[in-house]
C-alpha cells in the first residue's frame, strides 16, 4: 500500500435528491477539498447543510452522482467494500439492538466486523473502562439513557481500530455532560491509537477542539482551515454590548438582532449581548441601536466566524432565506426598557410540592415554583433529568401523583379543561396533521379550542399573515424551519395566556434560531406567559428565569444570572459549564447524602 | 343552549378533520374502497358449499346392465364427473390418496344377478374424508339419486321425505353467506380504522396536540367514533348493493331496520377499535391486537360453522361477540324479513358491547401512558 498523501480527497461532488414536494436539490453541490492523514476534521454546519450526505458518501453508504471521491486512496465509487472494510462509520441514530444487553451488543459488532477472539477480551475492557460502562455489561441497550447509548455506540463502533472513523453528529441530541463525556473517550482514542476522524457537528465548541474545520450550508462548502484561521474571518467584528442597569439583556438583542442591515447577529451571554457588525457599516453605526448600553470590542470566537459565514451566504442570494418572521402587533423592537420588579405580576402557574411516581420509581420529587405573567420560564437539565415529566405535568398531558398545580388560575387536577384552553402546547416533534393543509390545520385546532364563525376565520387569517404562512401547503411537505412556525402559530390560535413549548429549537438552524426566539420575546412582551424546555443552554439567556432539574429534583432555580452564580468557579458567562457545574455539585450531594444514610 | 352549540361544534371540527385524515390519504381512499367490492366478489364467487364439481372413479365389476343405469343417472345429475375408471379394487388408492377424485364408487360382480333375483344389492362407496364436509353432500347426495334408481324400479322405500327449505328455496349456501358479509366484510375494516385513529395519532405525535386542547375524552371519542362508523356503513352499503344487484339475492325485509342494525353493530366494531387504538402504543401493535381479535370474532360468528355445533364454552363465548348478532340480524332481516320485534334480542348485546368498548377507549385516552 503506497504512502497515502490525503484521508479523503473530493473534487467537484455532487449529490441530488428529490424533495417531498417533487423538486430536485442538490444536498452537496461542487463540494472539493482534503483532509490530512492523522488529523481530527469536522464537518459543521446547520441542519439541511449536507453532512450527513457527506458523512454516508464517504462511508461508501451513498454514490455521488458527480465528481470524485477517494477515501484512503480507493475510489469510493468503484469500490465502496473495500472503504468500508478499512474505516468505522458511526451513522446519528447508531443502530444498537435495544433488546441485547451492553455486553452482547459488543460481541455481536465484533462478530460482524470479524475481530479475533484473543483480541476481543483487552479491546472489549479498555472500551467499558472508557466509556465508564463495565457496571452495565448485563443492562439491556433499550434501558441506558441517550448519552449512554450514545457513548455504547461508540464503542460498538471502535470494537476493532480502523484507518479512519467517521463520526455523523455524534452528540446530536445529548446533554452537556453525556456531550464532555463523549468527547474525552474521543480525545483519548485519537491521543492513544493516532486515529484519522471526522466529525459532523452542529455545535461550535466541539468544532472548536478539530484541527481542521469544513463550513457547509445548503450543499455548498462556504469555508475551510484551523479554529485560528476561521476565527480570523470576523476579526475586528465582534462586540460585547453590556446593557445599562435594569435593562435586560434579551431586550437590546432584540434590537440589534432586527437591525439586519448592520448587525450579523446578537445574541444574550451572561447578561450583556454579544454582537458581530456588519462588514460594510461603521461601528459608529452601531452605538445609535444601543440605547445607552456600554460597548467593547472582543476577540472573535469560531460562532462569530460561523455566524458571519452563514449570514454572507444568505444575503449572497445563494442560500434560501426564508421569508421574516413578523413579530405581531408590537412589532416594533420594545423599548429597551427596564426591568420588571416581577413581584407584583400575576402569579400564571403555581407548583407547590410537585410530585410524580412511576412504580417504585420517582421522576419528580417534591418541585414547587412560580411563575408570573409574561415571563420567560425555562427548564433545563441533562436527559432523563424529570424536565419532561414536570412538563407534561403542567401542561395537563400528565397526571400529578400529588401536589398542587394551578396553570392562568385554575388548578389544573380539578379543571382540567378550563386550564388547557388557556394554553398553547408546541411538541417537540412536529405534531401537526401532515397530509392536511396549512389552513385545515389551524382551523381544526382553531374549532378544537371553540373559536368559530366570525372569529376562526380572523384569527386564521391573523395566524397566517403574522406568522408569513401559504395556507393551501400541505403541512407534511413544509420544510423544517416553516413545521416549526406553523406548530407555533397552531399553538397561538386561540391566544393563550400561557405558551408551553418543548424543545421547540432542536433541528432548526442557527439563524431560524434566532429568529424564533425574537417571536418568543416578542410574544412576552404582549404579555403571554411562556415555558420552554430545551437543551441549548445558550438559549437559557433569553429567559427571565430558569429551573434546572436533575434526578427529579430541582437544583437551581432563578435568573440566569443567579444560577451562574450558584454554580461559582468563576464562570460567570458560560451556561454550558454553569449547568454541568450544578448537575455534578448536585450528584456530589445526592451520593453524599446516601453515604451518610 | 351556547354552550350546547360550542360543544357540539367542536365535536363537528374533530369530525371535518378526521374525514379529511382518511380521504387525503391516497393509500386509505383505496383501502376505503377497493378491498369491500373486491373481497364481496371473492366470497360471492369463492365461498360456497353447493356441490357442483364432484369427481368420482368408477369400478364397475358387474359390467350389467343395471349397474350402466345407475352410472348414467350419477352422470345425468351434471355434478358427478367421472374422472377415472378402474379395473381393480388395488387402484382405488391410487387415485383418492394424490386428490384426484372425492370419492370411488365400486359395483359388485354380482349387482345384476342379485337384483334380477330381488335381492338386495350394494353399491359401496369410498370417500375422501379429509374434505369431511364435501364428502358428507357427496355422500347425501348419492343415498338420493340410490333412492331415485329404487322408485324407478318399482322398490319404493316406505318413508320418504319431501322437503321445502324456506327463505333460501334451493339451499344455495352463496344465499347464508353473501347478506352475512354485509356486517363481515364491513366490521374487519372498521374495526381495523378505528384501531389505527388513535394509534397513528400517537405514534405520529399529534395525540398530545389533541389532549392538550380542552376537547373532553367523550368530544374526542365522538369525533373519532362517529368518522370511522360512516366508512363502516358507507362498506356495507357497497356489499349490500353487491349482493342485491350483482347476485340477485332478494332482500325479504326493511332496509331501515337493517341500517338500524348495522348501525348498532358497526357501532360495537367500532368500540372494539377504538379500545384497541386507545390501548396500543403504536400503530404496529394496535395492528397486531385486531388481528389478534378479528381471527376469533370470525370464527365464533356463526358466519361459516353453526354456532349450535360449538362446545358449550365457546358458544357462551360468542355472546359477546358482536359479528355473532350483527350477521344473525342481518341474516334474519335480509333472506326472512323479520321486523324489529324478531331481531330486538340481537341488539342488546351489540348496544352492550358498544356501551362498554366506547368509554372505556375515552377512559384509556388519557390513563394509557407510554
Amino acid at each position: 500500500m503506497s504512502e497515502i498523501v490525503a484521508t479523503v480527497v473530493s473534487e467537484g461532488l455532487r449529490k441530488t435528491f428529490t424533495a417531498p414536494d417533487g423538486t430536485s436539490f442538490n444536498a452537496i453541490d461542487e463540494v472539493s477539498f482534503k483532509v490530512r492523514p492523522g488529523t481530527l476534521s469536522a464537518f459543521v454546519g446547520p441542519d439541511g447543510a449536507g453532512k450527513t450526505t457527506m458523512m454516508r458518501m464517504m462511508a461508501g453508504l451513498l454514490a455521488p452522482d458527480e465528481g470524485a471521491l477517494s477515501v484512503l486512496g480507493v475510489d469510493v465509487r468503484r469500490d465502496p467494500q473495500e472503504v468500508q472494510n478499512r474505516i468505522s462509520y458511526m451513522p446519528q441514530r447508531f443502530g444498537l439492538y435495544e433488546d441485547l444487553s451492553v455486553q452482547e451488543n459488543l460481541d455481536l459488532y465484533a462478530d460482524l466486523h470479524g475481530v479475533p477472539l484473543d483480541e476481543r477480551k483487552e479491546r472489549f475492557a479498555r472500551m467499558l473502562e472508557m466509556t465508564d460502562m463495565a457496571r452495565f455489561t448485563q443492562r439491556p441497550a433499550g434501558k441506558l439513557s441517550g448519552g449512554m447509548k450514545q457513548k455504547l455506540g461508540l464503542a460498538c463502533t471502535l470494537v476493532r481500530v480502523p484507518e479512519l472513523l467517521l463520526l455523523d453528529e455524534p452528540s446530536v441530541g445529548v446533554d452537556p455532560l453525556s456531550r464532555r463525556d463523549l468527547w474525552q473517550i474521543l480525545e483519548q482514542l485519537i491521543g492513544d491509537e493516532g486515529l484519522s476522524v471526522i466529525v459532523s457537528t452542529a455545535y461550535m465548541d466541539e468544532a472548536e477542539r478539530c484541527d481542521e474545520i469544513f463550513v457547509l450550508n445548503k450543499g455548498r462548502l462556504l469555508a475551510e482551515g484551523t479554529p485560528e484561521q476561521l476565527r480570523g474571518k470576523a476579526d475586528g467584528l465582534t462586540y460585547i454590548a453590556t446593557p445599562a442597569d435594569g435593562m435586560l439583556a434579551r431586550n437590546l438583542q432584540a434590537r440589534l438582532i432586527d437591525a439586519r442591515d448592520c448587525i450579523v447577529d446578537a445574541v444574550p451571554r451572561g447578561g450583556a449581548v454579544r454582537l458581530i457588525r456588519a462588514q460594510d457599516h461603521e461601528p459608529a453605526s452601531v452605538s445609535e441601536l444601543l440605547g445607552g448600553a456600554r460597548i467593547e470590542p472582543r476577540p472573535a470566537e469560531l460562532e462569530d466566524a460561523f455566524m458571519f459565514l452563514l449570514r454572507q451566504h444568505e444575503t449572497s442570494g445563494e442560500g434560501h432565506k426564508p421569508p421574516p418572521l413578523t413579530a405581531g402587533a408590537s412589532n416594533a423592537a420594545p423599548a429597551v426598557g427596564s426591568e420588571d420588579s416581577g413581584s407584583e405580576r400575576e402569579v400564571m402557574i403555581r407548583v407547590r410540592d410537585l410530585v410524580r411516581r412511576f412504580g417504585d420509581f420517582t421522576a419528580v420529587a417534591n418541585t414547587s415554583f412560580d411563575v408570573v405573567k409574561g415571563e420567560i420560564f425555562g427548564l433545563l437539565g441533562p436527559n432523563g433529568a424529570g424536565k419532561t415529566t414536570t412538563f407534561r405535568m403542567l401542561c395537563g398531558l400528565l397526571p400529578a401523583t400529588s401536589g398542587q398545580l394551578d396553570v392562568a388560575g385554575v388548578n389544573l387536577r380539578t379543571a382540567r379543561a378550563a386550564a388547557r384552553a388557556r394554553i398553547g402546547y408546541v411538541a417537540q416533534k412536529f405534531s401537526l396533521y401532515s397530509n392536511l393543509s396549512v389552513r385545515e390545520n389551524l382551523e381544526f385546532f382553531g374549532g378544537a379550542y371553540g373559536l368559530r364563525g366570525k372569529m376562526l376565520r380572523r384569527r386564521v387569517r391573523e395566524t397566517l399573515e403574522r406568522f408569513n404562512l401559504d395556507a393551501s401547503a400541505t403541512c407534511g411537505l413544509l420544510p423544517l424551519g416553516y413545521k416549526q412556525r406553523l406548530a407555533m402559530a397552531t399553538g397561538l390560535i386561540h391566544e393563550p395566556d400561557i405558551l408551553f413549548l418543548d424543545e421547540p429549537t432542536s433541528g432548526i438552524d442557527p439563524l431560524a434560531r434566532r429568529a424564533f426566539w425574537r417571536t418568543i420575546t416578542a410574544l412576552s412582551d404582549e404579555g403571554v406567559t411562556i415555558i420552554v424546555t430545551t437543551h441549548f443552554m445558550e438559549e437559557a439567556e433569553y429567559c427571565d428565569r430558569i429551573a434546572i432539574q436533575d434526578a427529579g429534583h430541582l437544583l437551581a432555580l432563578g435568573t440566569p444570572r443567579e444560577v451562574r452564580e450558584q454554580a461559582g468557579n468563576g464562570e460567570t458567562d458560560d451556561m454550558d459549564r454553569a449547568f454541568i457545574a450544578i448537575v455534578e455539585q448536585g450528584r456530589a450531594r445526592a451520593s453524599d447524602e446516601q453515604a451518610a444514610a | 343552549m351556547q354552550a350546547v352549540i360550542a360543544y357540539i361544534a367542536q365535536i363537528a371540527f374533530l369530525c371535518r378533520k378526521e374525514v379529511l385524515a382518511i380521504l387525503k390519504d391516497p393509500a386509505n381512499r383505496i383501502i376505503l374502497l377497493a378491498p369491500a367490492f373486491f373481497q364481496t366478489m371473492l366470497f360471492g364467487y369463492g365461498a360456497t358449499f353447493d356441490l357442483t364439481h364432484v369427481s368420482y372413479a368408477l369400478l364397475d365389476q358387474s359390467r350389467g346392465a343395471a349397474a350402466r343405469e345407475f352410472v348414467t343417472r350419477l352422470d345425468g345429475t351434471g355434478v358427478f364427473e367421472r374422472a377415472a375408471t378402474l379395473t381393480s379394487a388395488k387402484q382405488i388408492a391410487s387415485v383418492i390418496d394424490p386428490g384426484k377424485v372425492l370419492l370411488a364408487i365400486t359395483i359388485p360382480a354380482d349387482f345384476d344377478q342379485r337384483l334380477a333375483r330381488g335381492e338386495g344389492a350394494t353399491i359401496q362407496v369410498i370417500l375422501d374424508g379429509r374434505n369431511s364436509s364435501t364428502a358428507a353432500a357427496a355422500a347425501g347426495y348419492l343415498n338420493a339419486i340410490a333412492q331415485g334408481a329404487n322408485a324407478a324400479r318399482g322398490a319404493a322405500p316406505p318413508i320418504t321425505i319431501e322437503r321445502r327449505a324456506w327463505f333460501n328455496p334451493n339451499l344455495n349456501s352463496r344465499w347464508q353467506i353473501m347478506p352475512a358479509m354485509i356486517a363481515t366484510l364491513s366490521m374487519l375494516q372498521t374495526l381495523l380504522l378505528a384501531a389505527l385513529s388513535v394509534a397513528r395519532e400517537r405514534e405520529q405525535g399529534t395525540f398530545d396536540q389533541l389532549l392538550v386542547t380542552p376537547l373532553s375524552p367523550l368530544q374526542i371519542l365522538v369525533g373519532k367514533a362517529l368518522p370511522s362508523i360512516l366508512v363502516g356503513i358507507a362498506q356495507s352499503t357497497i356489499v349490500l348493493m353487491i349482493v342485491l344487484f350483482w347476485f340477485r339475492i332478494p332482500m325479504s325485509g326493511s332496509p331501515w331496520l337493517l341500517y338500524l342494525g348495522l348501525l348498532s353493530f358497526t357501532g360495537a366494531a367500532v368500540g372494539i377499535g377504538m379500545s384497541l387504538s386507545a390501548f396500543a402504543l403504536n400503530m404496529q401493535q394496535a395492528m397486531l391486537y385486531s388481528f389478534l381479535v378479528i381471527m376469533p370474532l370470525t370464527m365464533l360468528s356463526g358466519l361459516l360453522t353453526p354456532i349450535r355445533n360449538m362446545p358449550e364454552v365457546l358458544q357462551l363465548a360468542t355472546y359477546v361477540n358482536p359479528l355473532r348478532f350483527g350477521v344473525d340480524l342481518v341474516r334474519r332481516v335480509y333472506l326472512e324479513g323479520a321486523g324489529l320485534a324478531d331481531v330486538a334480542t340481537d341488539f342488546i348485546p351489540l348496544v352492550l358491547v358498544a356501551g362498554v368498548t366506547l368509554p372505556l377507549a375515552a377512559w384509556l385516552f388519557r390513563h394509557r401512558l407510554a
